[in-house]
């Protein structure tokens, strides 16, 4: 596997076998010394164009317990993104001597694009709302964590809030149905892609309806800008309908989970502190970030990459 | 004063007959047609139509204030490598044709490199800002048959309306690039599945379709002749069909690429496909194809657009929209299939020439006395595009690799060949 | 290391009587050399030692039947510094639950060969402290040695040549000729 850009790439092999490592990595990281040799000598790039402190330290603790040098570009957005500094920036810094640059893009195909320029290997840190494979993988990591589940058949799945914006949720609905979930989609009209009639869902417009009966529970973040936009008439009413409130907290299962994949808008998709929140297992989610990305870099920069079908 | 031209033994298409024969040009002009003609220079057209030079509605030659993505001269060598001896200029360019100065400036480098006949077009609207009319009367009179804002479309219909009347007045044909702006913010490919699974923003069809019909019923209260720039939905050449059925004063093109090319290439993240409007589906590839039979789609029309290689490299949502076409449009019409070689010429000279207002110079049958504007084209020969090979100074043909067929041997400009075996001749 | 091939052309170096006879001794061997138990813990390199690690502290356990031997389990994949001839093995993962600073470690292998494995073990246990001293015990001693290692406890000497497969169970070693893999 030479790269990690979307879950469909990665396919349900490729994702069981990052979940497998991951429970290596996470055995690492409980140890007095959290740190193996594994990709010693190796050089892992972080290129974020759009800030993520959370997200690019995660990969930078990965890629330092295991032993690989690390690099840090962070353009900023102002400086935006002519086709000419994106290239002439890959392709200098690969002359350095980088074995894997980890993107992050506010532009969709980036990660594919960059490839050209490159011999390196490619992981996607989020391409506009495109994807964003390494967040769905922490987050079926830690709903096996949660259920000691192998695989997620029968499971039911509700990803609630701004769908059409969102790449969290576009890899997720990949990687939770490719393990067998089933998936619903809650959302009002206007925050749906304009035709998922092709994707292995179904969809709701009320919450009120499928709270009850789902497994986990995945609120995504709605940006205020969306009100603005059109897409909801204010955040108030998106927050009464769509938001996890008291009573919403009461009305599920009671062995439901509640997740998140941060940051969060307090007061519109959260009415309620997490912390307040049995089930929430949003704090394993940022937990298990660096176990997971130690997987991935390990997959497609140590030895492990020559896996093959040895025992 | 020239020496004679004889082209010799292709088949002479013409509106109604296509012989075999000979065709002899002198001073400019056709001086005979027939079997076994004599000239001093001779040129072979074995297994070749023959027939009057291409004429493009609708290219964008980048001069002025776009030199490094194409110039006049480079935009007409690989027109008239494309069969073409006369292109129109959209005006899109920097600063626009809006004004006389700009027009005969486009004219004059036209004349200049000597190649094709460059027909400037104006701005409907001053700047294309879309807020006031351009000063139509005054290009009118310098020359200009053929106004458009393309690259946008007019979107105050109380402007349009009023530049419909004023157009009726001057007896010129306004052209409108059909896109609702808002409906398309951020837009990087067709509103559909695809877009989707990529989380981009999509052109929705009813973007092209509203503007379409509204300005149908605009044609209908003004009696103005409106030109519709290349279609790409299936409703909009139903919309088209059903307002010639009503008679309106209504031409429309579609592009070679729109004929050929569908929304799924856009999957590959390689922004030499984005265009505007961009590729859509196969029903509405069938739909243009049918309206091209139907007479619905009066021209194929290029809407070359060439950008600077880095300007393509950018991502999806930043990389300008555009394709080439000069040279590769004969080659994807006949690879398509869609009509008969006749209607290939038709669409391709004879009613463009008409709809530029052009045609006492372009578009006529190859007889005797006829100005000697002339594409010779062999449809059977197949080849593959290398960009390095195009005559454009950009290289964004989403044709790259693909087998085309039917490709232009010779091709006579004003009586003097620009192209011969498939070399441009200066 | 080991591999669970057997064929036609393997021979039998070791019976399953032997096995448990040399695990016995070792078993001894250990407890007399150190004095005792105290400080002592077993840890077995995954996946060809664990069981071993184990069967040797049940044995432990039954000559000091006082104090119970901790027993863990290494994966030593990720502190490998060569091409992965004993790649990730999947669900092999690490487990030491319990505290190594200042104990006397027995790694424990199936197969000694070239001791890349246990220079990689040595560097991983130092991940969970630091151990007194760290001991050896492995079942089959092969040879050809690329490294400054050896053990201290052996359950058999066996020459073998550099093509050959060894695999050493409960149910016995097996020795199969020219194998294609280098193991």
């Amino acid at each position: 596997m030479k790269h990690l850009r979307s879950i469909d790439e990665l396919g349900v092999d490729g994702l069981v076998d990052l979940l497998q490592l991951t429970d290596h990595m996470a055995e690492i990281n409980q140890r007095p010394v959290p740190k193996v040799p594994a990709l010693r000598g190796r050089t892992v790039a972080s290129l974020f164009f759009e800030d993520s402190t959370r997200t690019r330290l995660s990969f930078e603790t990965a890629a330092k317990r295991l032993s690989a040098d690390t690099m840090t570009f962070n353009v900023s957005t102002s400086s935006v993104n002519k086709g000419e500094s994106l290239r002439d920036t890959v392709a200098t810094i690969t002359d350095m001597g980088v074995d894997a640059f980890v993107v992050r893009h506010k532009s969709v195909g980036i990660p594919w694009q960059i490839c050209q320029w490159t011999k390196a290997s490619i992981i996607n840190a989020g391409d506009g709302a495109h994807q964003h494979p390494t967040q769905a993988l922490v987050d079926c990591y830690t709903i096996r964590e949660a259920t000691h589940a192998q695989n997620f058949a029968g499971m039911k799945i509700a990803i609630v809030g701004d769908i059409k914006h969102s790449r969290v949720a576009r890899s997720n609905i990949q990687a939770f149905t490719l393990l067998g979930a089933s998936v619903v989609l809650v959302a009002p009209p206007t925050l749906l892609p304009p035709d998922v009639s092709h994707w292995p869902v179904t969809v709701s417009h009320r919450l009120n309806e499928v709270i009850g009966g789902v497994d986990v529970l995945y609120m995504l973040r709605l940006q205020s800008e969306r009100m603005a936009q059109g897409h909801v008439p204010t955040l108030r009413e998106y927050s009464e309908q769509y938001g996890l409130t008291q009573q919403r907290v009461q009305a599920l299962k009671s062995d439901a989970i509640v997740m998140h994949p941060g940051p969060m808008n307090r007061g519109v998709e959260m009415q309620i502190d997490p912390s307040d929140v049995k089930n929430s297992l949003i704090h394993r989610q940022v937990a298990n970030g660096v176990s997971v990305r130690m997987a991935v870099l390990f997959k497609l920069l140590g030895s492990g990459s020559n896996l093959g079908g040895q025992a | 004063m020239s020496k004679s031209l004889v082209i010799k033994g292709g088949t002479i298409v013409n509106r109604d007959s296509q012989v075999i024969g000979d065709v002899k040009i002198e001073n400019g002009r056709v001086v005979e047609v027939g079997k076994n003609l004599k000239g001093e220079n001779q040129l072979d057209a074995s297994g070749c139509i023959v027939s009057s030079g291409f004429v493009d509605l609708h290219a964008h030659l980048r001069e002025p204030g776009k030199e490094e993505a194409e110039t006049i001269e480079t935009g007409s060598r690989a027109g008239a490598l494309g069969g073409y001896t006369a292109l129109v200029a959209m005006p899109n360019t920097d600063p626009p044709q809006d004004s006389v100065a700009v027009i005969d400036f486009v004219r004059e480098q036209g004349k200049r490199a000597g190649l094709v006949d460059v027909v400037p077009s104006g701005c409907i609207t001053l700047g294309r800002q879309g807020e006031s009319l351009a000063p139509m009367a005054e290009l009118a009179t310098a020359g200009v048959t053929l106004f458009t804002d393309d690259g946008n479309g007019v979107q105050d219909a109380a402007l349009m309306r009023r530049a419909l009347e004023y157009a009726k007045g001057l007896g010129v044909t306004l052209a409108q690039h059909c896109e609702v702006a808002e409906l398309t913010k951020g837009a990087v490919m067709n509103e559909c599945s695809c877009c989707t699974d990529l989380g981009l923003p999509g052109w929705p069809s009813i973007a092209e379709e509203l503007m379409v019909f509204r300005d149908i019923e605009l044609v209908r209260i003004t009696g103005a002749s409106m030109h519709f720039l290349h279609l790409s939905t299936e409703r909009s050449v139903e919309l088209v069909r059903a307002a010639k059925r009503d008679g309106l004063p209504i031409t429309a093109e579609a592009t070679p690429h729109h004929l050929s090319l569908t929304q799924e290439l856009l999957a590959s993240y390689n922004p030499v496909y984005k265009v505007n409007p961009p590729l859509r589906s196969n029903a509405d590839i069938q739909a243009l194809k049918d309206g091209l039979r139907d007479g619905t789609i009066d021209a194929i029309a290029t809407d070359h657009a060439p950008h600077p290689r880095r300007d393509k490299e950018m991502s999806l949502d930043m990389a300008p929209p555009g394709m080439l076409g000069l040279e590769t449009a004969l080659g994807v019409v006949l690879a398509e299939d869609a009509c008969e070689i006749r209607d290939v010429v038709a669409l391709m000279s004879w009613n463009p020439a008409k709809i530029a207002r052009i045609d006492d110079e372009h578009g006529g049958d190859v007889i005797a006395g006829a100005n000697a504007n002339l594409c010779v084209f062999d449809p059977q020969l197949t080849w593959s595009v290398d960009p390095e090979r195009l005559a454009s100074k950009s290289i964004n043909t989403p044709y790259i690799g693909r087998t085309l067929r039917g490709r232009v041997r010779h091709t006579i400009f004003k009586g003097t060949p620009t192209v011969i075996d498939g070399q441009a001749q200066r | 290391m080991s591999k669970s091939v057997s064929s036609s052309a393997s021979r039998e170096a070791m019976t399953a009587a032997d096995v448990r006879r040399a695990i016995v001794r070792i078993a001894h061997e250990i407890v007399e050399r150190n004095h005792g138990v105290v400080g002592l813990a077993i840890v077995g390199l995954q996946r060809g030692g664990t069981w071993l690690g184990e069967e040797i502290a049940a044995q432990i356990n039954k000559i000091e039947s006082e104090v119970s031997v901790p027993v863990g389990a290494l994966d030593v994949s990720l502190h490998r510094d060569d091409i992965s001839l004993r790649p990730v093995s999947l669900g092999a993962i690490s487990n030491i639950p319990f505290d190594l600073s200042g104990a006397t470690v027995v790694l424990v292998d199936d197969v000694l060969y070239t001791g890349r494995t246990v220079r990689a073990a040595m560097e991983g246990l130092n991940n969970y402290g630091r151990p007194r001293a760290v001991q050896l015990a492995v079942l089959v001693d092969r040879g050809h040695r690329e490294l400054p290692i050896r053990p201290d406890f052996v359950g058999k000497n066996l020459p073998t040549h550099r093509g050959d497969d060894v695999s050493a169970t409960r149910d016995g070693v097996f020795v199969t000729p020219n194998s294609e893999v280098k193991s």
